[in-house]
C-alpha cells in the first residue's frame, strides 16, 4: 500500500507541459479537409428551402452536406436519465425541416481549409419560415404557447414525481412554512478546447476511424453503429488528449454523425474543430431550472416536510442525457437533510434554446442553492443560527446507512458519513463564530459582510458497471486497459496507484490504455464521479485474477504449491527462499504459447473483469464563505472559502484537492458571472467570451481545501467516493446565502448580479 | 471564427500610410494592437477590403515631454504607457486608468491610438484623456488637424475621423499645481469593460478651495459631467458636497442597457463612483499641496 494515498504527482503532466501533448486539432492526416457546420439563425423556423449552388461553385469547396443527401435520418438516442416520453423530441443530427434554436445544425460545408469553408458559409441560402419562439419553461407550457414538436403537446415530453412519507399530513403540524420561487441561470461546463473530431474512413481496411470521442467513447461507438449501419468491428474511436470535459464534451452530438457522415460521403479525411461561438451556441447548456418549494418546520427548527414542483428547462430537443438533471435534483433536494415527508413533481419543459445536458454536479448545484437557501429563510423567521439549524436537521452518524426513501430513477441510500461532525470541523476551520462577530462590526460601521453555509451530500460513482483487462507484458510491465475515459482529470495516474499497489509493483512499471476502442472492448466511460470507484474497483478485480494467474505459472515452473510463493516487489518467490523467485518478465515468457500449451495452461496473462453495482457512494461537505458585498454598487468580494468534503479514501489527495479547486473556480463562475443570455425570440445574447463571462485567475480567490477519508464507502473494495463534484456543487448556495446575510435580503436567483442586488436591497428598504 | 478575405499593407513611413489611406479611402482600416479590431473581423462584423498595418511604423511609436506637455504616439503600447516614469510622475491618472484595460497581455499589444480610435463605449482612457483636456492630432494625406478629447468620440464606435486619416499624436497637457486625480470603475470580472467608471481631475488652492474640477462618466461615449464641475467649483471639499456634486453628475444622462447592467444600475454605480472618485481626487489634491 504505498501508492494509494500518496499525492504522486500526474503522470499526463510531464508530456502536456512539453508539448508534446496531440489533441484532436493537432490531428493532421493526408489529403485531411475542414468541415464547418450551418446554424440556424433562427430560434424556431420551417426550413423552406435551401440553395447551395452559389458555396459549390467557390474554389475550394469539397461539397455541402443537407438534410437531403441523408434520407431515413434517425434520431440521436439517449444513453441515460431515460424516460419513454422524451423519446418524441430526440434529435436529428441536422435539422430535416424544421429549426428549433439558434445554432440547430442546417448543412454542412467541406472546403480545403477552414478559411474558404466559413466563406462558403456565407454562400448557402436557408429560406426560412419563422414560427414563434418560447423561451422560458412556464411559457412554454402555456396553453396558447407554440409547439416545438407535434408529438408534444404542451411541450412537456415527460414529468414524474417522487412521494415519501405523507407530505399533508407533515405540513399540517408545522409551525413554519417557508414557501418560495427559485431560479438558477442556464449555464454550462464550457471546457476551454472547445469540440472536435478528425473521420477518415479506409475503405481497403474498412473502417472508419475517429479522432475525439471522449468521455463516453464506448457508448457513442454503439450510437455510431446504430446511426451509420456500419458495425462497431469497423468503428475504432481514439481518445487524444483532452482539454476539459465537466459533462458537456464528448456526449453524442450532431457532429458526431455529421463528420463521420462527410468523410465517407466524400471519401477524403474530415477535421471539424468547433469554434468557440458555435461552442457557446451548438454545446449541451445546463442548470436552467424553476423551482417552486414548501418547507415545513417546527419551531424548534425540525424540518417536517418538503414539497416542490421543479420545471427544467431542456432547449429544443431532447439530447443523451435525457431528463438527468432534474431526476437528479429531484433526488438529492433534501441533500444531507433528513426530511422524512417530501413530495417533488419534476417537468421536462422543450423551450426554443439550445439542448441541455450535464454540467459538473448536474441538478446538484440548482437543488443544493435551493435546499440551502430555504434553510437559511427559515432560520431567520426562527430566529436560529444557521448553522444551529442544519445541526438540528443534519442526518446523523448513527441513522446510516441512510436511506432516503424510494425515487423512480435514483439509488437513494447513504452509505456512510458523520455529517454533524463534518459540519463542526468546518465551524472550527472557518472560525464561524469570530467571523460572526466581525460580521455583526461590519454592520455597525454600515459594512455589509456575511457568512454563508452550504451544506451537501454528493452522488458519485454511478454503476450499472465497468471493465478493466490488466495484462503483464512481455517486459515484465503491467498494463491496464480501462472502461473509462480521460478528460483531464488524472485518472491515468489515480488508477497507475491502484494497479501498482494491487500488483507489488512500481508505478513506473504502469501502464493505462483508455479511450480506445480497438484496444478495450467495454466501458462506460467518465461521469458522474465514476471513474475511479468504478474503474478502480474493475482494476482491482482483474488484478486479482492476473495474480491468481502468475502464481500458478510460478507454481508450474517452480514445482511448489501456490500457498507457498508469495507476491512481492515485481517478483514470485517461494516462502523463506527468496533465491528462488521469478519476476514478471520471466513469467511473460513462460505464458508464451508454446511454454504455457506445454504445461497445459492457457497461454498469455491477460484477465478482465467486471465490477457490476446499482450502490453509489455518497461523499459529503460543506461550503462556506465569507463576503463583503459594496451596497452601492453590489459588487461582491470574497474574503474566505472554505470547502470540506469526505471522500471514503484519498487515492491521491494532491489530485482530490485540485478537482476541489478547479470545482469551486467553476462553482463560482456559476454563481456570480456565466449565464446564457436569449432575448425574447431565442437570439443568444452571450455568444463570445466577451458576454460569456467565465471567471479568470484574477476573479477567484484563493479557496481552502480540506478532503478527509473518515468514511469509507462499504460499496466498492476500495473505500473510495466519487471527488469530482463537490468543489462545484454548493457553491451557488453559500454565495447566495453569504450575500443574503450580508444585506439582509433573500437571493431567490442566481446570478448575484450587481444590478440584481441593488434591486433585492430596494425592495428590502421599501418593505 | 475565420476573417473574411482581405488584401495586407505593410508601409514603414507615415507618409507611406496617409498616401495607402488616402487612396484606399473607406476601404480600408488601420491595424494597430488588433486586440479589437482582429476579434471583429474573425466574427465578421468588420470585413475591410484592405488592411493598413502601422506595426513597423516606427515614427508612430514614441513618448516624450515637449514644453510640460506629454506627447503619445498613436503606436505607443498601453502597458508602455502604464509603466512610463514620465508617466507615473506627471500624469499619474493615465497610469491608474491604463491598469484597468483588459489584462497585462492585451496592454502589451493594445495602441494607446486604437483604444481611442475604437471609440468603445466604456472605454477607460478615452475617459481619462478627456478629463485631461487632451489634445488628438489626426494626420490625412493633405495635412493635420488638432481635435480636442471631448469633441472627438460623436458616439458609440464612432469618431470624427475621416476615411483616409489617422490618429497620429495625442498631447496631454500638465495637470496644474494643486491637482490629484482619480479613477473608479466596476465591472463584473477583472479585466472588462466598465458597467461604470469615472474619472475625477480636483485642483485646489493652497487654502484648499477647489479652482479647477474636471470629471468624466463612461457611457456610450466619454460624459464630461459639467453641472458636478460647477458645483465644486470655489467650495471646500467635503463628503456633503461631493455627495450632492455625484447627484448632479448623473442627473439626466444617458447610460444604455445590457445583459451585465440595466442603464439604473449604471447610472447609479456612476453615482456612487462619482462622489467617490472626486473625495480621492481632492484628497490627492491636498496631499500634492502638502508635499508641494
Ligand atoms: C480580453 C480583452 C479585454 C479587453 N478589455 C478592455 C478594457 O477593459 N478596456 C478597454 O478600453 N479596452 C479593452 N480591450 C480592448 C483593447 O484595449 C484594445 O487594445 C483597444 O480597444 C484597441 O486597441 P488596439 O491597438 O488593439 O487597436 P486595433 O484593434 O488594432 O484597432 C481598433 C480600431 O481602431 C482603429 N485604429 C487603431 N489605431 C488607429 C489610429 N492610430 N488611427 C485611427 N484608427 C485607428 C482600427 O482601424 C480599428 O478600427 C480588451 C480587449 C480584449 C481582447
Amino acid at each position: 500500500m504505498a501508492y494509494i494515498g500518496s499525492s504522486v504527482k500526474r503522470r499526463e503532466d510531464v508530456p502536456l507541459l512539453r508539448g508534446a501533448g496531440k489533441y484532436v486539432g493537432d490531428i493532421r492526416r493526408p489529403g485531411m479537409v475542414h468541415a464547418a457546420i450551418l446554424r440556424s439563425t433562427r430560434a424556431h423556423a420551417r426550413v423552406a428551402a435551401i440553395d447551395a449552388t452559389a458555396a459549390l461553385a467557390l474554389p475550394g469547396v469539397v461539397g455541402v452536406i443537407t438534410a437531403a443527401d441523408l434520407p431515413g435520418l434517425k434520431t440521436i438516442p439517449m444513453r441515460t436519465g431515460i424516460m419513454e416520453g422524451l423519446k418524441r423530441s430526440q434529435q436529428t443530427p441536422i435539422a430535416t425541416d424544421r429549426v428549433r434554436y439558434v445554432g440547430d445544425p442546417v448543412a454542412v460545408v467541406v472546403a480545403q481549409d477552414r478559411y474558404i469553408a466559413e466563406d462558403a458559409l456565407e454562400l448557402v441560402e436557408v429560406v426560412y419560415e419563422d414560427l414563434p419562439a418560447v423561451t422560458g419553461a412556464r411559457a412554454a407550457m402555456a396553453a396558447d404557447a407554440p409547439r416545438l414538436h407535434e408529438e408534444v403537446p404542451g411541450n412537456v415530453p415527460a414529468d414524474f414525481e417522487v412521494d415519501v412519507g405523507d407530505v399533508d399530513r407533515a405540513f399540517a403540524e408545522c409551525d413554519l412554512i417557508v414557501e418560495e420561487t427559485f431560479e438558477t441561470q442556464r449555464h454550462a461546463a464550457v471546457p476551454l478546447e472547445t469540440r472536435g473530431l478528425v473521420a477518415e474512413y479506409d475503405e481497403v481496411r474498412d473502417v472508419l476511424t475517429m479522432w475525439g470521442p471522449t468521455k463516453m467513447t464506448h457508448t457513442n461507438w454503439r450510437i455510431l453503429s446504430e446511426l451509420s449501419g456500419l458495425p462497431q468491428s469497423s468503428i475504432h474511436f481514439i481518445e487524444p488528449a483532452v482539454g476539459g470535459g465537466f459533462g458537456a464534451r464528448g456526449e453524442f452530438y450532431p457532429e458526431d454523425f455529421l463528420v463521420p457522415f462527410a468523410a465517407m460521403h466524400f471519401r477524403r479525411p474530415v477535421c471539424w474543430i468547433e469554434d468557440r461561438s458555435e461552442n457557446l451556441k451548438a454545446t449541451n447548456q445546463s442548470r436552467e431550472q424553476s423551482y417552486r418549494v414548501r418547507l415545513g418546520l417546527r419551531k424548534d427548527g425540525t424540518i417536517l416536510a418538503m414539497d416542490a414542483a421543479i420545471l427544467f428547462n431542456m432547449g429544443g430537443y431532447t439530447r443523451t442525457h435525457g431528463g438527468l438533471p432534474v431526476m437528479a435534483s429531484s433526488a438529492m433536494l433534501r441533500g444531507p437533510m433528513r426530511i422524512k415527508n417530501y413530495h417533488c413533481h419534476a417537468y421536462c419543459v422543450l423551450t426554443n434554446k439550445t439542448p441541455v445536458g450535464t454540467y459538473r454536479s448536474p441538478g446538484r448545484y440548482e437543488a443544493n442553492f435551493v435546499r440551502e437557501r430555504l434553510l437559511d429563510m427559515a432560520a431567520r423567521r426562527l430566529g436560529l443560527d444557521p448553522a444551529e439549524l442544519r445541526r438540528r436537521n443534519l442526518i446523523r452518524p448513527e441513522e446510516m446507512p441512510y436511506d432516503h426513501g424510494k425515487h423512480p430513477f435514483h439509488y437513494m441510500v447513504y452509505d456512510s458519513g458523520d455529517l454533524p461532525g463534518q459540519l463542526e470541523a468546518a465551524l472550527g476551520h472557518m472560525g464561524y463564530d469570530e467571523l460572526r462577530q466581525r460580521c455583526t462590526a461590519a454592520k455597525a460601521e454600515g459594512r455589509a459582510m456575511g457568512v454563508g453555509i452550504g451544506c451537501f451530500v454528493e452522488t458519485s460513482g454511478i454503476g450499472p458497471w465497468e471493465y478493466a483487462r490488466v495484462e503483464v507484458g512481455n517486459n515484465g510491465g503491467v498494463v491496464l486497459y480501462s472502461g473509462v475515459n480521460s478528460v483531464g482529470q488524472g485518472i491515468a495516474t489515480a488508477l497507475s496507484q491502484i494497479v501498482a499497489d494491487e500488483m507489488c509493483v512500481s508505478i513506473d512499471d504502469v501502464r493505462v490504455v483508455h479511450g480506445d476502442t480497438a484496444k478495450v472492448p467495454f466501458g462506460n466511460g467518465s461521469n458522474a464521479s465514476r471513474c475511479t470507484v468504478m474503474g478502480g474497483s474493475a482494476a482491482v478485480g482483474a488484478c486479482r485474477k492476473v495474480k491468481d494467474k502468475l502464481l500458478a505459472l510460478a507454481s508450474a515452473e517452480l514445482e511448489i504449491d501456490a500457498g507457498d510463493l508469495v507476491l512481492e516487489d515485481g517478483r514470485i518467490s517461494v516462502r523463506g527462499a527468496p533465491e528462488r523467485s521469478l519476476d514478471f518478465a520471466a513469467l511473460a515468457r513462460l505464458a508464451l504459447p508454446g511454454p504455457a500449451l506445454a504445461k497445459g495452461l492457457t497461454p498469455g496473462i491477460a484477465e478482465e473483469d467486471f465490477f457490476a453495482t446499482d450502490k453509489r457512494p455518497f461523499p459529503y461537505g460543506v461550503h462556506m464563505v465569507a463576503v463583503e458585498v459594496d451596497r452601492e454598487t453590489g459588487m461582491i468580494e470574497i474574503l474566505d472559502y472554505l470547502v470540506m468534503e469526505d471522500i471514503g479514501r484519498k487515492v491521491n489527495p494532491m489530485i482530490v484537492e485540485g478537482q476541489m479547486a478547479g470545482g469551486l473556480a467553476q462553482g463560482i463562475g456559476g454563481a456570480l458571472l456565466e449565464e446564457f443570455v436569449y432575448d425574447e425570440d431565442g437570439q443568444p445574447q452571450a455568444t463570445s467570451f466577451m458576454d460569456y463571462l467565465m471567471p479568470t485567475a484574477m476573479d477567484v480567490p484563493p479557496g481552502r481545501f480540506i478532503s478527509t477519508e473518515d468514511f469509507p464507502s462499504p460499496n466498492n473494495p476500495l473505500g473510495v467516493k466519487g471527488a469530482g463534484e463537490g468543489g462545484i456543487t454548493a457553491a451557488g448556495a453559500a454565495l447566495a446565502n453569504a450575500v443574503s446575510d450580508a444585506l439582509g435580503v433573500e437571493v431567490t436567483r442566481l446570478p448575484l448580479k450587481p444590478g440584481y442586488l441593488l434591486e433585492l436591497m430596494d425592495a428590502a428598504e421599501q418593505s | 471564427m475565420k476573417p473574411a478575405g482581405f488584401e495586407y499593407h505593410d508601409p514603414r513611413t507615415l507618409s507611406e500610410v496617409t498616401a495607402l489611406l488616402g487612396r484606399l479611402g473607406e476601404d480600408a482600416r488601420v491595424l494597430a494592437g488588433g486586440q479589437s479590431l482582429v476579434p471583429l473581423m474573425n466574427f465578421r462584423l468588420a470585413r475591410p477590403a484592405h488592411l493598413v498595418d502601422l506595426n513597423r511604423v516606427a515614427e508612430l511609436d514614441f513618448l516624450s515631454v515637449e514644453g510640460g506637455e506629454l506627447r503619445i504616439g498613436a503606436m505607443t503600447r498601453q502597458r508602455v504607457l502604464e509603466r512610463s516614469e514620465v508617466v507615473v510622475s506627471g500624469w499619474p491618472l493615465l497610469r491608474e486608468v491604463t491598469g484597468f484595460i483588459g489584462h497585462v497581455q492585451i496592454r502589451n499589444r493594445g495602441t494607446v491610438g486604437g483604444s481611442l480610435a475604437h471609440a468603445f463605449p466604456s472605454a477607460e482612457l478615452p475617459v481619462a484623456m478627456v478629463t485631461l483636456d487632451a489634445a488628438f492630432v489626426l494626420q490625412g494625406e493633405g495635412g493635420e488637424r488638432v481635435v480636442a478629447a471631448e469633441d472627438f468620440v460623436l458616439g458609440t464606435m464612432t469618431t470624427v475621423l475621416e476615411p483616409g486619416e489617422l490618429l497620429r499624436e495625442v498631447r496631454v497637457p500638465a495637470p496644474a499645481a494643486g491637482s490629484g486625480a482619480s479613477f473608479r470603475e466596476v465591472s463584473r470580472r477583472y479585466g472588462d469593460f466598465a458597467l461604470a467608471g469615472v474619472a475625477a481631475l480636483v485642483t485646489l488652492d493652497r487654502d484648499g478651495v477647489v479652482t479647477a474640477a474636471r470629471l468624466t462618466l463612461t457611457g456610450p461615449a466619454p460624459t464630461r459631467a459639467r453641472a458636478a464641475e460647477a458645483a465644486v467649483l470655489g467650495e471646500r471639499p467635503s463628503e456633503a458636497l461631493f455627495r450632492e456634486a455625484a447627484r448632479r453628475a448623473v442627473a439626466g444622462i444617458e447610460q444604455d442597457s445590457d445583459m451585465h447592467a440595466t442603464a439604473e444600475y449604471r447610472v447609479r454605480a456612476c453615482e456612487a463612483l462619482a462622489r467617490r472618485a472626486l473625495a480621492d481626487a481632492a484628497e490627492r489634491a491636498a496631499a500634492s499641496r502638502a508635499v508641494g
